[in-house]
This record gives structure tokens, sequence and C-alpha cells, in this order.
């Protein structure tokens, strides 16, 4: 598809300089440059500055974006893309579940997500528990396996996060809770025995230590703060009590969804925690999202919370990615913190701004194409680009069925709908 | 104020609610949709009709008439197709009313016995703008009840309602087929049974108005949903056949021709595939809701959809659809919004949720369009309403301020 129509252009060619020129530039990071000249060699940013601050060298591609729009490639901090799936229904927590291991790269979502504009996710588990596993973080760059796709660390491993849950989404029949203090309980059990296998695998020697295992060795690194928690949360008083087991065990905490969120602002805001926010069209659906506050991202951005926005798709569809960021406008929002919100304030919350969320020297030349304002409904997203490399192009007729939709395009999309709705 | 005056404050203002139904609203621009958009525009309501619609110049405000200003007046919108009033935002057993699971065919399910006017989410959509919803008994049985027409605002449904049979709902595909919650029912099974029964239950209607004739002769054995389906044989009332492949829209356009009755098509999200034959067979169309979740029957859904049917000429309408799970109701003004990307053109995108949802819905001699003598119904945005960052700013149902909140 996308790879088909790129493989003439330069920027295959890894050595090559292209210099994208004339578009208005809004790097996040700084300014908006009108304008202005983003220049990539080797699949980074090599400078990104106005028409004559950037010296374009000799031989460069250049690429004329002339009354367009370039901005970060979004960041989604909370996806279902890709047919993700997490623990069965043998244990309410399943730390030891990778996603990794369910992930279909050539799942149809994953191109919503790039006619979108998306260039990095979080592929999440879904809420049916307290704990259902290993998330992984991705690009969205062509590739046929998700270890083409994965985030890498400095070794070579996996980066993902760990999917809790709370309220009633994640409550059932035994062994699920069939409480809130019952969730709670069970989760605080779970961190106390790994913090004691950790302690015994740690002191012991040979034969004495404990046989491996796979889930306390996943919720140590919860607890060394190497594996973010994204905790599903709706009501005030489920918001607070993720803040007491993060209060408690120290755990690096990212609150998911959180729809009552502008309750509980200053309490956010007075533990440091980021928050990732999605918006719906109404409120209710369940009893959890009534109070739903489409206000929710300028209270908390008044109260000095960092707010990101995430699909949750199929909660939304990752094609309208950037209608997030408009309607919390719409309720308030600076126009400057809702562009954080769906790319830089994301990349922060996955532990990747270093590479990714904003367009800066050295960092990845993942960005995005726009026709127009990228609030307004008029606007399309016109390219997306990773590493330097186009992997979307409205002006490419396949790639424009993802985008528009049409018969065959998005087909088989129905994986996630055989996990069922009721638990995202 | 104290408790004293502000309940006085208060029922005067309910008094004056109650009784006064004369405003005058002044636009920036306003859109008549039947004419041309008025720069510096007002819109005369008195006693809840509107009487006068110009530019400010030439349309003279009495004395004493409330005015209301914004930037853009449009006709109130209407929602062609929801569940609201039925399926409450709860999402929970004791507010979901929208679909009985204990048969698959019961048209004598009225909606008007159903309809919750002060469901917060009538509140919700009437504070963007949408003043007329067509709404009821949900997709997912063969037939599963009736629909309804009301307006977004009143305490009872009497106060709501201004068409309380307007159509009978039916379902073909894998929406009819029996799920899991079916109570241990085995049809219909396949979409061919589907077809087989509500024609079964079309000819048995027939066979029902051929012996006992029009109306209530006093006769015992008295039907009251092969009445109902009665009214479709007798033309009075459309099929409302939601529909989404493009067999299964075949389907529907097939018993349409062979009980010569009258079909509206719901969904469609295959539609795009048989336009001509939807066109002959002069069938218009209540396309499901641009972000309606892509997969199952709609995983073919195209936001170009619309533009195609407006192409070929087949008349449509906006949607908000129905949802099982979150967001429980979408929102008119946000579907017809989408489609400014896809093909259509402003104008094209409000005429489809005003005036052509009403000629589709037969009440275009109430609502739809800004004109004299029809219902003082308008919709107040600060800006272009389709534009994600504008806020609705009012909605006024007959000359009633309904809603004042900025949404």
């Amino acid at each position: 598809m996308a790879a088909f129509a790129t493989l003439l252009l330069p920027a295959m060619c890894p050595a090559a300089v292209t210099a994208f020129t004339g578009a208005r530039i809004l790097p996040v990071a700084g300014a908006p440059i009108d304008d202005g000249v983003l220049l990539v060699e080797d699949g980074r940013i090599r400078a990104v500055g106005a028409r004559g601050a950037v010296r374009i060298p000799r031989g460069a591609e250049t690429v004329d974006l002339s009354g367009r729009v370039i901005l970060p490639g979004l960041v989604d901090t909370h996806s279902h893309i890709g047919g993700v799936a997490g623990g069965d229904a043998s244990d309410p927590i399943q730390p030891s579940a990778r996603v990794l291991d369910a992930i279909d790269v050539l799942d149809p979502g994953l191109a919503r997500a790039r006619a979108g504009g998306i260039t990095t996710a979080n592929l999440m588990p879904g809420s049916g528990h307290l704990m259902s596993g290993q998330t992984l973080y991705i690009k969205l760059r062509d590739g046929s396996t998700v270890a083409d796709l994965a985030w890498r660390d400095e070794h070579g491993g996996f980066v993902g996060g760990m999917k809790m849950a709370n309220g009633t989404n994640s409550r059932g029949e035994p062994p699920f809770p069939g409480t809130r203090a019952k969730s709670a309980a069970l989760v605080r059990q779970r961190f106390v025995d790994a913090l004691e296998y950790g302690q015994k695998a740690r002191n012991a020697d040979g034969d004495e230590k404990p046989a491996r295992d796979l889930g306390k060795e996943a919720l140590l690194e919860v607890l060394d703060g190497r594996r973010t928690v994204h905790f599903h949360t709706h009501r005030h008083d489920d918001i607070l009590t993720a803040l007491r087991l993060r209060e408690e065990f120290g755990f690096r905490l990212v609150l998911q969804h959180v729809s009552e969120a502008h309750r509980v602002a200053d309490e956010i805001a007075a533990a440091g925690v980021p928050v990732s926010l999605i918006l719906v069209d109404a409120p209710g659906g369940k009893l959890e999202t009534k109070d739903l506050d489409f206000r929710s991202p300028e209270i908390l951005e008044r109260a000095g919370v960092d707010v990101a926005f995430h699909t949750d798709d199929y909660i939304t569809d990752s094609r309208l990615f950037l209608r997030m960021g408009a309607l919390a406008v719409r309720a308030g929002m600076s126009r400057e913190k809702a562009l954080e919100g769906l790319t830089l304030a994301g990349a922060r919350m996955l532990d990747v701004a270093e590479r990714v969320g904003s367009l800066e020297r050295g960092k990845d030349a993942d960005f995005i194409v726009l026709s127009g304002d990228p609030f307004s409904v008029y606007t399309r997203v016109l390219q997306t680009w990773v590493e330097g490399r186009k992997v979307f192009d409205l002006d490419d007729p396949e790639d424009r069925k993802v985008a528009d939709g049409a018969y065959g395009a998005l087909a088989p999309g129905a994986h996630f709908a055989g996990y069922g709705e009721g638990h995202l | 104020m104290s408790a004293r005056a502000a309940l006085v404050a208060l029922l005067a203002s309910l008094a004056t609610t109650a009784v006064a139904q004369d405003v005058a609203v002044r636009g920036g621009t306003v859109y008549p949709v039947s004419a041309p958009p008025i720069a510096d525009g007002v819109v005369l309501v008195e006693d809840g009709r509107i009487t006068a619609v110009g530019p400010a110049a030439r349309v003279r405000i009495p004395d004493g008439v409330r005015v209301l200003e914004a930037a853009v007046v449009t006709p109130g919108l209407i929602d062609a197709h929801s569940v609201v009033g039925l399926a409450g935002y709860l999402n929970q057993p004791h507010d979901q009313d929208q679909i009985e699971r204990s048969a698959a065919i019961q048209p004598e399910l009225r909606a008007i016995d159903a309809y919750n006017p002060r469901e917060p989410l009538v509140a919700w959509l009437r504070s963007f703008g949408i003043t007329t919803v067509h709404t009821g008994h949900a997709p997912g049985e063969v037939v599963s009840g009736q629909t309804m027409i009301a307006k977004t605002a009143g305490d009872t449904v009497e106060d709501a309602v201004i068409e309380p049979f307007a159509m009978l709902a039916a379902t073909l595909g894998e929406g009819a087929v029996v799920g899991g919650n079916a109570g241990g029912r085995k049809s219909p099974g396949n979409r061919s049974k589907a077809a087989a029964m509500l024609r079964a239950e079309l000819v048995a209607a027939r066979e029902y108005l051929d012996k006992r004739g029009d109306g209530d002769d006093g006769a015992a054995g008295r039907n009251l949903g092969l009445e109902a389906l009665a009214r479709v044989l007798r033309r009075e009332v459309p099929l409302l056949v939601t529909a989404h492949r493009h067999q299964d829209i075949a389907t529907a356009l097939r018993i349409a021709q062979e009980f010569d009755i009258r079909v509206v098509l719901d969904g469609g999200a295959e539609a795009y595939l048989v336009l001509d034959r939807i066109r002959a067979a002069g069938v218009p169309v209540i396309v499901h809701p641009s972000m309606t979740r892509a997969f199952g029957e709609r995983e073919n859904l195209s936001f170009t959809t619309p533009a195609k049917l407006l192409d070929a000429g087949i008349p449509f309408a906006f949607q908000s659809g129905f949802e099982s799970y979150v967001p429980k109701t979408r929102v008119v003004l946000f579907e017809a919004a989408i489609t400014l990307q896809h093909g259509l053109t402003f104008e094209q995108a409000l005429a489809h949720m005003t005036l052509e949802a009403a000629k589709l819905l037969g009440i275009e001699a109430r609502v739809g369009s800004l004109e004299p003598g029809k219902d003082g119904d308008l919709a107040l945005f600060d800006g272009d309403p389709f534009e994600y960052t504008t806020h609705a700013v009012g909605t006024v149902i007959e000359g009633v301020p309904v809603s004042d909140v900025v949404r």
C-alpha cells in the first residue's frame, strides 16, 4: 500500500536529505513557524526553522508544502488496534500476559491510525481485569511483524506499560472482585507478594532462590519504575484509589479515561500524576461515565496537570484523533495545550519524548502534513511520515480508501469486536 | 436573593416561558435553508410560529419582544433517527426501553408508551440545537416496534410528540439474527429466515386487512400488531428497514416491491454499492452516523456515502443512530460535520439535517426551514455550526428559549 507508493521517493534512501518547505510548522516544542523548513536526514530531524534560518544543503530533495500545515506525528496513549488481547477469565490480575504476543500488525486498525496521523501508540489490553497485562508502545512504521513496529529499549527489549483498571469493568464473579474494596485489596496483596519475591530473589543464593515467576517479575518492573501503570479509571473515588495505590507502592502512573477528573483535579495535580483523557460525544453509556465533562481538559490544565488524549480505538476512530483536541479547545482548553495533548504530552507519558512528540533537531522525523488548521473540521490529514518514510498519503488510492472507508478497505476489522465492547 | 424571592422569580420565569412564545432572533448570518443566507438577519416568532424572516433593517420587532442574538442562526436541527428517550444514558436495565427481546416481531409496541422526555440525553441533544428527533424502537429484531417524532422539549410525551406513529422499525441481516440475549429463541437464525418471518407477517397483515377492512369495526379478535402492520400496507406509515449489507438492502427493496409498501432505508453502510437500485425504488436513506464503529456488518462503511447518495439523487438525512455502549447517543451535528471533508458543502450538510430531513420524515410543513408559518424552532451558534471549536449557544422551540447552555 503506502510502502509501494513511496518506493521511488528519495526519503527511502537513508543518506538523502529532504527539505520540506513552505508549510506552516507547528513544532509544539516552540512557537509556530510560518513558511518553515523541516530538514530530514536518515530518519531524523536535522533542522527545523523559518525559511532563511535553515540552510538547505546542496543536493537535498525539496518537497514544497506551501499552504500546508506540519505537525509532529500524533501520540495515542491508549488504543486497542491490532486485535490486542491480554489476560483471560482465569484471574483478575495477569501481569505476565503481554499484548506483544497477540498483536496483528496487519489489522486494518493500524492503517486507520496512520490515516489519522498517529505515529506512536500505546497498545493496551482491555479493562475487564484489575490488571490485564503488559502494554506495548509501537511506532506506526510499515512492517510485517510486531518486532518491526515495537519500541525498543537500549538493550533491544520491548517497551510498554502495565494496564490496570478499577471501578465496574473489572468486577465479576470470583475470582474477580465483587466490590471496590476487594478490587483494591486484591492488587495490594499481589504487589506485596511481588515485593517479598523480589527480596527473596535478591538475598537468596543458589538453590534457595525462588523459582522464576513471570508475573512477579513484571510486577517488580512496575515497582521499580521501569514499567508505567496505565490505570483505567473513571469515578472520582476510583481515581483517588489509584492515587492511593501509587502512594503506597511508588509505581509510575498515568490515569486513563478519567471521566470525573474535573472533580479531583487538585488532588491529581498535587500527586503530580499525568492524565490521558478521552472525550466522547455524550455522557453516559455506563454509570461511571454519566458525569463525563468536556471541561475536564481545561480544568486540569488550570490545575497544572499534564494532559494527553487517547482514542481508545474502537471507542473513537483513530482517523478522527485530531478532533479530540478540538473538542477540548471547544470546552476551554488552550490550543497550545490541546496540541501538546495530542503529541508531546503523550510522548512524555510513554517515556518516549526524547525521540518523538515535537519537531526538534535530533528527534525522529515523525510528522504529519495537514491541509489546514489542525482543529478545523474542514482539515484533512494528507500525509503521515514515520522516521522519514511516508506511511500514509491521501493521494494514494489505496490509502484514500482507508481514510474514507470503502468496500473491503477495512476488513477484516472485527478482531476487537469479538473481545467485547464492554471492557474497553 | 431570599429563598422566597427566588421562588417567586422562578415561578414568574416558568409562567413566562409557559405562555410567551414570542421571540426575535437576530443573527450575524441567518440560514433559512429554504432561501439564501441573510446577513444581519432577524427571525420573528409570534405565538410559537415564525411570522417574519429577513434582514434586520426590514423586520420590525414589536415592542417588548425578547431578542436573542448569535453569530449564526439556523433552523432547529433534526435528528432523523435516534433512540433517545427510550435508551437512557445510564445504560442500566431499568432505563433501556429501546428493544424488547421476548419476540422477533412486535409491531404493536408504541414508542409513546416508553419515551421519557426528561431523559438527560434529550436535554443533551437539545443543547446542541437539535429541536426535533425521530426516535423509538431500536434496530435488533425483525420488527422491533414503532417510532415517533418529538420535539426535544416538553415534560410529558404528550407535550413533546408531533407524530406518535412515524414508522415501523424493522431489521434485516445479521442485526436481526437472535443473539445470546434472546431468551432461548431459535429464530431468526439467519438472514433468509428473518426475511421469511417479515414476509409471513406482512402476508398475515394483508389477510387481516382484507378480512376486517379499515379501522376497528368492533368485531372480536382485534390484533394490535397486525393493525400496526396494516398501516404499513395501507402506505400510511413507512417500514423503516435497518440494513447495512448490500444484499440486505436488496432484500428490503424486494419486500417493498412485493407488498407495495413504503420503505425508508436505515443505516445503509454498503448503500454505495447499490445506488441505482435504491434510486429506482424511490427509497430514501437515513444514513448511518459517520462515526459509527466500522466493524461487523458496518465494516465497509464510508464517510463518502452521503456525497454518493446526493450525487445519485437519493433523498437522505443524517442521524445519531443507536449505540449499545459509550457514547450512548451521538450528536447529529457532529455526524454531519464529518461529511464536510468527504464531499458535501456546508449548505448541503446543513440542509440534510434540517429541511431534507423534515421532508424525509414528512414534517416539512412544520419544521426544517425558517419560513413564515413554520414552527419557531431555531439553533444559535457563535460561528460555523460544524466547526469543532464553535459553540452551540442557544436553542428555541416554538418560540421558547429551551437552552442557553454554551456547549
